[in-house]
């Protein structure tokens, strides 16, 4: 019954040149009508700009002085030995951190998780804390907590007799500070979406397995591990495409220094494009980057069996 | 007891995480000079009257607070709409080009903003709009994630409930506004705090769009502030706290749409 009404009112609603009173919304223009916003945002603002930033890739100069270069700024770019230096920057810093990070999380997720925990939602809460800062308040308040002399952190160390590091002096200590503040600031986050995956594993399968008389190892190998297999998949993906595009932690603390040794490819761009103001290299940047981006999420797709 | 001594673990890897917040807004209380004392200062001091003036009169305090206000509330509200809207389509009705359009709405997620953000700036300067709030607002309304945040959450809605809507006589903006959107409510709010906060966080963006100090967001104001040689920390403490602790008080309120929010960010890749 409800079939045929809906098609009666699909008809009736149809603004056919014979219905008596035509309607501005009908049933069938209404989904071009409803897309429409989101299209004009996605022209102007993703689709547009996107080629644009190819051509521009492809040439040197602004405004009137723009010239078509062909592929001159990608043969700039892999004969530039900075490009490589903030490349390696940047493996270097995913290689260590990402794993690090990932495995605290998983360690604190199930903490969380764990029945003999008390006031868990005060301690997720918590965690999550760091996650909503913005780029300059994590900034002022790191760069500050980082300081040589009159840090938290080395008044921290300090309690436990080490001597003051310079942080954000010393090219492998300046490195080690990006890795510390990134994990301060995604663990928590991670380790709350571990926790989401791992309270939607069902309680049956523990209780089959104690029954069967399996360990505590045992349980977190054979059901744990495979259970959450797909969200610790898909946090691997996200944290790499997000650290490949590692901009904020260099940006406000480091600035790329000292001696280049936190430089990575988006502080690199962002330089090129608007400290030097040449868009042409800079859009080649960012297209090298997307090319890496997308590399690596192929990569990844395909480790995993193609999910989406 | 192992329960305790799980407790007290979480309890330390708490410390960790907040004891920087509580050291901000305790450092925005002290003089410059207790800021970087050798002992860091965990008790309330009595500047935070002077700090706040000296950072009202550094940066105009209430017009910063009121441009970044104003770009967060209208840009989440837009970008709600659209989304919602495009969602709605995506998930309910077939369309020529629909399964292309949504395929390179999708796409674009792994592209990196320093993609856009060349030619976005070329646009903003040919429209005339660099150094205006809607040169913030603009390029941010069609939020591709939100779309598909949206689009997921409307394919669980039975068709049946729309038709029967339909059926008694409700055209299709009353049967989205009195069907759809109040089954959409808990989604919308996750969408609508996840891009609040983005948008009151920005920084990259503004920074580079905006000119002179009266049109700049906070986190704009606050950068160029730390950036200036000499600066008196207190200020940039009051203003850090202004920025950050907000939010941590939304958070506190709204925590289920705050962390579910978040989660589906987790599929933005």
């Amino acid at each position: 019954m409800t079939l045929t009404m809906t098609r009666e009112a699909a008809t009736e609603g149809g603004g056919s040149p014979r219905s008596h009173r035509p309607r501005l919304i009908t049933k069938r223009n209404i989904p071009y009508l409803l897309i429409l916003p989101a299209l004009l945002g996605f022209v102007s603002f993703k689709a547009y700009p996107i080629l644009a930033a190819l051509y521009i890739s492809l040439t040197t100069g602004a405004g009137a002085a723009r010239t078509f270069v062909g592929l001159d700024n990608y043969v700039r770019l892999v004969n530039d030995p900075l490009f490589w230096t903030s490349l390696w920057n940047t493996a270097l810093i995913l290689v260590v951190q990402v794993p690090i990070m990932l495995l605290l999380a998983l360690v604190l997720a199930l903490g969380l998780n764990s029945p003999l925990l008390r006031l868990r939602g005060l301690w997720r809460l918590g965690v999550f804390m760091p996650s909503l800062t913005g780029l300059v308040a994590y900034g002022v308040m790191f760069s500050v907590i980082l300081s040589k002399d009159s840090g938290l952190l080395n008044w921290l160390l300090g309690i436990f007799g080490i001597d003051a590091i310079d942080w954000l002096g010393s090219p492998f200590w300046a490195r080690i500070a990006v890795v510390i503040a990134l994990t301060w600031h995604y663990t928590g986050y991670n380790a709350v979406i571990y926790l989401a995956g791992l309270q939607s594993i069902p309680k049956e399968l523990y209780e089959a397995a104690m029954v069967d008389g399996a360990g505590a190892a045992r349980r977190f190998w054979s059901i744990t591990v495979p259970q959450l297999r797909p969200i610790l998949l898909l946090t691997v993906v996200l944290s790499t495409i997000g650290t490949l595009q590692l901009f904020d932690e260099p940006f406000v603390l480091t600035g790329g220094g000292p001696d280049n040794s936190t430089l990575t490819i988006s502080l690199y761009l962002y330089e090129n494009g608007f400290r030097y103001f040449d868009f042409g290299y800079a859009a080649a940047i960012a297209y090298a980057l997307t090319l890496i981006v997308a590399g690596f999420g192929l990569l990844q797709l395909k480790l995993t069996g193609g999910k989406k | 007891m192992k329960g305790w001594a799980l407790t007290f673990v979480l309890a330390a890897v708490f410390a960790l995480c907040v004891g920087p917040f509580y050291w901000l807004a305790m450092a925005a209380t002290h003089a410059n000079s207790e800021i970087f004392a050798e002992t860091p200062k965990f008790y309330p001091g009595d500047q935070l009257g002077a700090n706040t003036a000296k950072l009202e009169e550094s940066i105009s305090l209430v017009h910063v607070l009121g441009n970044t206000l104003f770009v967060a509330i209208v840009q989440t509200s837009i970008a709600i709409v659209v989304a919602l809207l495009a969602g709605y389509a995506f998930a309910k009705f077939e369309f020529r080009g629909r399964n292309a359009f949504f395929v390179l709405l999708l796409s674009t997620l792994v592209i990196p903003g320093g993609v856009t953000i060349i030619p976005i700036f070329e646009m903003m300067n040919d429209l005339d709009l660099i150094d205006s709030l809607p040169a913030l607002i603009l390029p941010n309304l069609t939020v591709p994630f939100g779309i598909f945040l949206m689009r997921q959450s409307l394919l669980a809605i039975p068709d049946e409930l729309l038709d029967a809507a339909r059926v008694d006589g409700a055209g299709e903006l009353r049967v989205l506004w009195r069907v759809v959107v109040p089954v959409m409510r808990p989604v919308l709010a996750a969408l609508g705090v996840f891009l609040f906060l983005g948008a009151w966080n920005d920084f990259l963006w503004p920074l580079i769009a905006l000119r002179t100090p009266e049109m700049f967001t906070l986190p704009v104001a606050l950068a160029t502030l730390q950036a200036q040689a000499r600066t008196d920390f207190g200020q940039v403490m009051v203003g850090t706290a202004i920025s950050s602790l907000p939010m941590m008080v939304l958070f506190l309120v709204l925590q289920k749409q705050f962390i579910s929010g978040l989660l589906a960010g987790a599929t933005k890749g």
